[in-house]
């Protein structure tokens, strides 16, 4: 009997030991780091190429991730960070890479596509347009319509 | 218009042919928008002497190497034994580069696999790293006389490359005024 009082007690007193603080933020200026992590978003990381630095744990992410941090707390735009990257790795960094001399056929290249196929087709159709208007002669339409009739008589059985 | 059946295998043709050279490009090597342009300036401590400062200026005047290693480099065991050769040929100084890495396992591994190196340079924070735009180790510059950089390799040097790449391109910058 007492063990159970005892028990029940001490389950009574449970709920204060879940008791625990908010969770305090993981850095010191949330707001910048929303800025780091969205230009870091954009960035593409040269080590594991198929993720930005916002993704990868590569160390020259983790280092390009603080560089960019360093820079926006230091008062920079995102537009003079960028700059500061692709003036050591070139556009590689950026996965909406500019419109320039060397990516016009990047940029221009799906609707040059597009163009053409739809030229293509249009070629195609005007043919068989054209094609599909052609006139018979009266010798020719007797000698189609005698097929005809032919085709539709039983065949003879051999 | 007798031809024609042959237009399906001339489109399957021109693929195959620009896949097999897309096969052929090897996509971890970014080319560097550095090239044909100044050096970052940089100023840091040598690796056996701390306390003394290797900068840009201190180069100026002469063509050299600027190699980017780390004792925690796995290809960089396998270019070394090719720079160690290279520098007792005496053609131009190499300067290492030490990239991120521990002083004592740097200056241990030297000591294990030789020093090819004139001096090497501590980069702790690889701060420097990437004013070069280095992001894979090794990596090696080419620096002119006027502190321009010339040429970059992206990983290991070759016997291969260093022949045929590196030394004419040596050649002709030190011909050069």
């Amino acid at each position: 009997m007492l063990r159970r009082i005892a028990l029940t007690l001490l389950l009574a007193l449970a709920p204060l030991t879940g008791f625990t603080a908010d969770a305090r933020p993981l850095v010191a200026d949330p707001a910048l780091e929303a800025r780091v992590l969205k230009l870091s978003e954009v960035l593409r990381c040269l080590v594991c190429q198929n993720q930005s630095i916002a993704e990868s744990n590569a160390d020259l992410a983790l280092d390009l991730r603080a560089q960019v941090r360093e820079q926006l707390a230091a008062g920079k735009t995102e537009d003079q960070v960028v700059d500061y990257l692709v003036a050591r790795y070139g556009d590689f960094v950026l996965y909406d890479p500019p419109l320039k001399g060397t990516t016009v056929l990047l940029w221009a290249g799906p609707a040059l596509l597009l163009l053409s196929g739809l030229a293509w087709l249009g070629w195609r159709l005007s043919r068989r347009a054209r094609e599909s208007g052609v006139t018979l002669s009266a010798e020719q339409h007797a000698r189609a319509k005698q097929l005809l009739e032919s085709a539709n008589e039983p065949e003879p059985r051999q | 218009m007798k031809a024609k059946f042959l237009v399906p295998l001339a489109l399957f043709l021109l693929l195959a042919g620009f896949l097999a050279f897309g096969l052929n490009l090897n996509p971890r090597e970014v080319p560097s928008p550095l090239i044909d342009k100044p050096a970052p300036a940089f100023s840091l401590p040598q690796l056996q002497v701390p306390d003394t400062q290797l900068s840009l200026d201190d180069m100026k005047g002469q063509v050299w190497l600027l190699n980017v290693w780390a004792s925690w480099c796995v290809a960089c065991r396998q270019e070394h034994p090719v720079l160690v050769d290279f520098a007792s040929s005496h053609v131009v100084p190499i300067i290492g580069l030490n990239y991120k890495d521990q002083s004592p396992d740097a200056l241990r591994w030297l000591d294990e696999f030789g020093n090819p190196y004139v001096t090497s340079i501590v980069d702790a924070d690889g701060r420097v790293g990437i004013d070069f735009g280095v992001y894979g180790v090794p990596e090696t510059f080419l620096i002119d006389k006027q502190g321009v950089i010339r040429f970059k390799q992206i990983g290991p040097v070759t016997p291969d490359a260093l022949q045929n790449v590196i030394l004419p391109k040596i050649r002709e910058l030190q011909g050069a005024a």
